[in-house]
């Protein structure tokens, strides 16, 4: 019954109406053809008759803002390179009315229990097949069947946990099922985005229909995720596997991952030990008992699925088959997305659900069998041909858009493989009302198509009230594409009675949600600041040295001559130039020197460092503040183009070397100090540690008269001039310089300095990450200490200096022996091995 | 009934250049057990010993010995040894020998409501396209020399392995582990790998069921020589189901019906479903492993193991 409007405000709905205008050979969501609109509209379409254009364009605006701040919250890693559309939502909501609603969703709860049932019977016993129920082709003769998942029983007892469906109307108002999503669905988080922004466009009408709250759905979901996981007595750990920051629904990940409460883990964070999955902290290996993931089947696990997959966790099938991990949804879901599958369905569902199937798929002939191949090749022009499986890489065609040549070669292709290819009914989309806001024409027609969603509770199949409504981009097109983006609805679906609000985002911060950040912080993160504190040390390092060998180029006296050749030697033993070999022709130096800046095919010049830095940056650009990402973007900028004269070199590298010094200044001043900042920290002063062992042994282990021409750069790259200028006032002394750069404690740039704080470090990183023996530089440091600088009074101070140059090389051992050990210990959680190599 | 008896000792070395803190390695080295063909004795020594050690059948029946490092290693060393016992296989009774090849490609066939027997069902699991078997209508013309209408499957599946053993050249550098078939069916060269797949490809293409079969061949040292250590190869052919037999055996490579010489290890829809070794490393890179493969029969093994470098002894006498 629709109830009556009154007079005056038909005339109202009318008006905003009388510019919608809906082609009579569809559906029409709005039901404005004939009868008038149906009364579950009836609360928006008066709001809309309330106000003007410009109004409702200004309530457009503020959606379109407020998606833009959420991309901006979200999406931090977005790629200003990448081709990224804005997700865009239409001002206006789908409206479904509560009667439509519980048939709706009764028969998308029946087809999720139905499909959920035949992963079960195609990963098991395999009746279908051997009853002839449906051909072996669609399981076997497709990339979506993962061979290597058969005979697994998933963990929780399921293997679909949450479901998608694509659905369409056609003209006389039944609904047709389009295709299914049973891998990794895509939408459930855009959905509840546009939500969160339509709602509150509309309050009043919203309030008034009233709209069903989409959080108990998702509640739902999480709750029985952790509930059919297999804990014991642990509390559960469920954790979102993402492909990553390049993944086109990247946004969508982060968002769900921060909605429902679960980490954001790439395949890198878990690793699999003795058949169970475990989270690789900053504190240790923490159990995961759920996986909801986003990551197609067969990138999962690069050991038994595709080998190639570098996104997956090596091991992974072999926690689930032994039912350690729950899988949302099961490996190998993906062989159901298939088109194929919708005329077996029927006779399937009267098998394993003893009933009928409530909503019929569209009209779809695989063409493996061939009565369906000869109907569809007889009837082309009505039918659109697309791929029968999701795996394979086609768009679907027209048949009725192919002519001449193009037309033969499908026929043939459709011959050659006849099981590859589907014919489906064309459906005629039907149409609803997208806002344009132009004052003449502020509504436009549009197709549309309704994705749906069913989460798997322990009590059955819940299915999202409301859904992801998406938009053909022209009037007249019957596609709909949402790849990347495109625009999409808000769809509303009327509530029977007003429920209490609840929302799984919290009003306000509590004192509860106040984090101290030392828990589980993933190992990945650790790992990428360690790095970035050792390359923007080493980029610092090499930038002082290449600049100085540049100065000392131009000068032809032998003072100069010497300088540089001791330059050369510290920037071999800094990996910074190739080693030059015995007996071959070395390069000249200007040339090695400019390949040092700027040749990225070297893995020691600056330029490469900087790429590497900046890798290391971008997987935790969530941590650093934008001056910060602003300074790491612009360090290389001066390499590029090349430099190639001494003087252009000399120009870049200063600009480099500011920018170094501002990323130092961020380092201690400018990122929160919790677990993983004293990774960064110790990263820094490893390297430091190190570089300033090898440039110290340089003029060390060389005789009496090239050692004193070193001591001049060797102050300056190790940027302590001006410490032994204040304190000594004279041209530099081989024993000052040792002392200002080895043991002075209070001088940044010595050795003796970088030991001690490492020496406070240490233990701070192993307080913060339950570590009971963090790694320890204390003989080193008793060493140093004990070093007496009496013998470089002498005139001929050799076997000093041979004694201390070698227990500078065995301090530059030990820190790359603490920076194995962090690795080891802190990022991918393995063991030391005494005999790691092959015994003879 | 005769039988033979050998000793299989198949060594693979993998030096890394980097240390390799994690690995996980899948290993299908087991010999499968079968009517005519027993695995008296296994043994499989790994170095450095493993983290973890683990052992279950794959989708095909085949035995894999799951193994993982989590400590640091530069090397990696599988020695696996083996003592099996053949005896004849069976052949195709005469009806069986007869059936055309098109009854038996549309027994394969599905038909809505029609049951399939378990073995046609099982069998039907291997007449599609796979990672390394393409299906196209090159090697379906190919074959169509041998596939002559109404000729009995047994009869064409012989002529198919005789015409590739002809047209095709044994040659060792034309193809990698992973040239794709196509490549190696143009060139009309390649190993036993790409004839295996090149033969399982025209078979499915006209319709039939092909198994990948995976194993190690005895070798004949060439006249007046002695028998060497790590001469062999490991060794690979085809199986086509044969409705009322199973399935028949089918070496490409020799142009022969594998009997006392060949020794399986198991099989899958191509190489990708078998191969011995497939690991995951972290670290370490890329390395092509150093492999040596070593078929003895018995009456040989103990002038060739003279010094005694083996871990499986002598077998005993009966």
């Amino acid at each position: 019954m629709e109830p009556e409007f009154t007079v005056a405000k038909q005339h109202a709905v009318i008006d905003i109406l009388r510019q919608y205008h809906p082609v009579p050979d569809r559906f029409d969501e709005l039901g404005s053809i004939g009868s008038g609109p149906k009364s579950h509209w009836r609360p928006l379409l008066q709001q809309l008759n309330l106000e003007s254009v410009d109004s409702l364009n200004i309530r457009a605006q503020a959606v379109a803002n407020a998606i833009a701040e959420d991309g901006v919250t979200y999406n931090v890693y977005e790629d200003p390179l990448g081709d990224s559309r804005p997700w865009e939502v239409d001002l206006l909501p789908l409206v479904l009315g509560a009667d439509e609603w519980q048939w709706l969703s009764k028969a998308v709860a029946q087809r999720a229990e139905l499909l959920d049932r035949v992963l079960a019977d195609l990963y098991g016993e395999q009746s279908l097949l051997k009853e002839g129920f449906m051909p072996p082709a669609l399981v076997y003769g497709q990339a979506g069947f993962q061979w290597p998942c058969q005979g697994i029983e998933p963990a929780g007892g399921r293997f679909l946990h949450l479901y998608a469906v694509d659905l369409a109307r056609a003209p006389d108002g039944g609904w047709w099922v389009m295709a299914d999503r049973t891998q990794a669905p895509s939408g459930a988080g855009y959905a509840l985005q546009n939500r969160l922004v339509i709602s509150r466009a509309f309050p009043a009408p919203f309030h008034n229909l009233p709209v069903t709250n989409l959080a108990e759905f998702f509640q739902g979901f999480q709750s029985s995720l952790a509930g059919m996981s297999p804990v014991g007595a642990e509390s559960p750990l469920c954790v979102l596997l993402t492909p990553g920051r390049f993944n086109e629904t990247y946004f969508e990940h982060v968002f769900l991952a921060r909605y429902l409460g679960l980490p954001l883990v790439e395949g890198q964070d878990l690793t699999v030990r003795d058949d169970t999955v475990y989270l690789k902290t900053l504190q240790g290996l923490r159990r995961v008992h759920a996986i909801y993931r986003r990551l197609d089947d067969g990138f999962c696990d690069p050991l038994e699925l595709r080998a190639d997959s570098v996104l997956g966790i090596p091991g992974l099938l072999g926690a689930v088959r032994a039912g350690k991990v729950l899988m949302a949804n099961a490996l190998g879901s993906g062989v159901l997305e298939s088109a194929a599958l919708f005329g077996f369905l029927p006779e399937i569902s009267k098998k394993l659900l003893g009933s009928p199937l409530v909503m019929p798929s569209v009209a779809s002939w695989w063409c493996g069998e061939k009565p369906a191949l000869d109907y569809v090749l007889k009837h082309l022009d009505e039918l659109v041909i697309k791929p029968a499986f999701a795996s394979m890489r086609m768009e679907p065609v027209f048949g009725y858009q192919v002519k001449g040549a193009e037309r033969d070669a499908l026929i043939k292709k459709m011959h050659a493989h006849p099981h590859a290819f589907v014919g489906q009914e064309l459906v005629h989309l039907s149409q609803a009302p997208v806002w344009k806001g132009e004052r003449e024409q502020p509504l436009a027609t549009r197709s549309i198509g309704l994705r749906l969603f069913a989460a798997a509770t322990p009590s059955g199949w819940r299915v999202m009230p409301g859904g992801l409504t998406r938009v053909a981009m022209d009037e007249g097109v019957e596609v709909i594409s949402m790849q990347r983006g495109g625009l999409s609805k808000d769809t509303w679906v009327q509530a029977r009675y007003t429920a209490p609000s609840t929302s799984l985002i919290k009003k306000r911060l509590q004192v509860s949600d106040l984090l101290d950040g030392e828990r589980d912080t993933p190992s990945r993160v650790g790992e990428n600041l360690f790095w970035m504190g050792r390359h923007s040390e080493r980029a610092e390092g090499t930038a002082r040295l290449l600049r100085a060998a540049f100065n000392r180029l131009s000068g032809h006296d032998q003072a100069s001559e010497e300088a540089l050749l001791g330059l050369q030697q510290a920037a071999e033993h800094f990996g910074t130039l190739p080693e030059t070999e015995e007996d071959a022709v070395p390069e000249p130096l200007p040339g090695m020197l400019l390949r040092a800046v700027s040749d990225l095919k070297f893995p020691g010049s600056i330029a490469s460092i900087l790429q590497a830095l900046l890798f290391n940056a971008s997987q935790v650009r969530d941590r650093l503040s934008a001056d910060n990402w602003h300074t790491l973007n612009r360090v290389g900028k001066p390499l590029s183009p090349a430099p190639t004269t001494p003087d252009q070199s000399i120009r870049a590298l200063n600009l480099v070397l500011l920018d170094c010094i501002s990323l130092a200044g961020f380092a201690m001043d400018d990122i929160t100090r919790d677990a993983s900042w004293v990774f960064l920290v110790i990263g820094r002063r490893l390297e430091r540690l190190a570089n300033l062992c090898t440039l110290i042994c340089v003029p060390l282990f060389s005789d009496r008269f090239s050692r004193h021409a070193m001591l001049e750069w060797l102050l300056e790259v190790a940027n302590s001039e001006v410490t032994y200028r204040t304190r000594y006032r004279r041209t530099p002394e081989l024993l000052g310089v040792l002392h200002t750069l080895v043991i002075d404690a209070s001088n940044p740039h010595s050795v003796m300095f970088q030991l001690r704080q490492l020496q406070k470090d240490l233990p701070e990183m192993g307080l913060k990450t339950g570590q009971l023996f963090p790694p320890d530089l204390g003989e080193s440091l008793q060493r140093l200490q004990a070093v007496d600088l009496h013998p470089f009074e002498r005139k001929r101070p050799d076997k000093a200096c041979e004694a201390l140059a070698e227990l500078l090389c065995d301090i530059r051992s030990e820190a790359y022996r603490v920076s194995d050990e962090i690795q080891r210990q802190s990022f991918i959680h393995t063991r030391y091995s005494d005999r790691p190599v092959k015994p003879d | 009934m005769t039988f033979v008896r050998y000793h299989v000792r198949h060594e693979t070395l993998y030096q890394y250049d980097q240390v390799v803190g994690e690995s996980h390695h899948l290993l299908r080295l087991t010999p499968r057990e079968l009517p005519w063909q027993r695995n008296l004795e296994h043994h499989l020594a790994i170095s450095p010993e493993p983290s973890a050690r683990r052992s279950f059948l794959d989708c095909f029946g085949n035995r894999i010995t799951k193994i993982h490092f989590t400590a640091d290693h530069e090397y990696l060393e599988i020695i696996s040894e083996f003592w099996v016992e053949l005896r004849d296989r069976p052949k195709p009774s005469a009806s069986a020998a007869k059936v055309p090849w098109e009854t038996v490609r549309d027994r394969l066939r599905y038909r809505a409501d029609r049951k399939f027997p378990p073995d046609h069902l099982q069998a039907t699991a291997f007449r599609f396209v796979s990672t390394n078997v393409p299906i196209d209508s090159q090697y379906a013309a190919y074959a169509r020399e041998a596939f002559l209408p109404g000729r009995p499957l047994v009869e064409a599946a012989d002529a198919l392995m005789r015409m590739i053993h002809r047209d095709f050249r044994f040659d060792a550098t034309a193809t990698e582990t992973f040239t794709p078939v196509e490549q190696a069916f143009k060139a009309r060269r390649g190993v036993c790998q790409d004839f295996s797949h090149i033969m399982i490809a025209c078979l499915r293409s006209v319709g039939l069921a092909a198994r990948y079969m995976s194993g190690y061949i005895l070798t004949h040292p060439p006249e007046g020589k002695e028998r060497l250590v790590g001469a062999d190869a490991t060794h690979a052919w085809v199986a086509v189901f044969v409705p009322d037999f199973g399935w028949l055996e089918l070496d490409p490579t020799n142009a022969l019906r594998p009997d006392l010489e060949h020794i399986t290890l198991g099989w899958g829809r191509d190489f990708s479903d078998i191969t011995p070794m497939r690991g995951v490393l972290l670290g370490g890179g890329d390395h092509e492993p150093e492999i040596a493969v070593t078929v003895v029969p018995e009456e040989e093994f103990a002038s060739l193991y003279a010094d005694g470098e083996t871990y499986l002894e002598e077998l005993s006498p009966g």
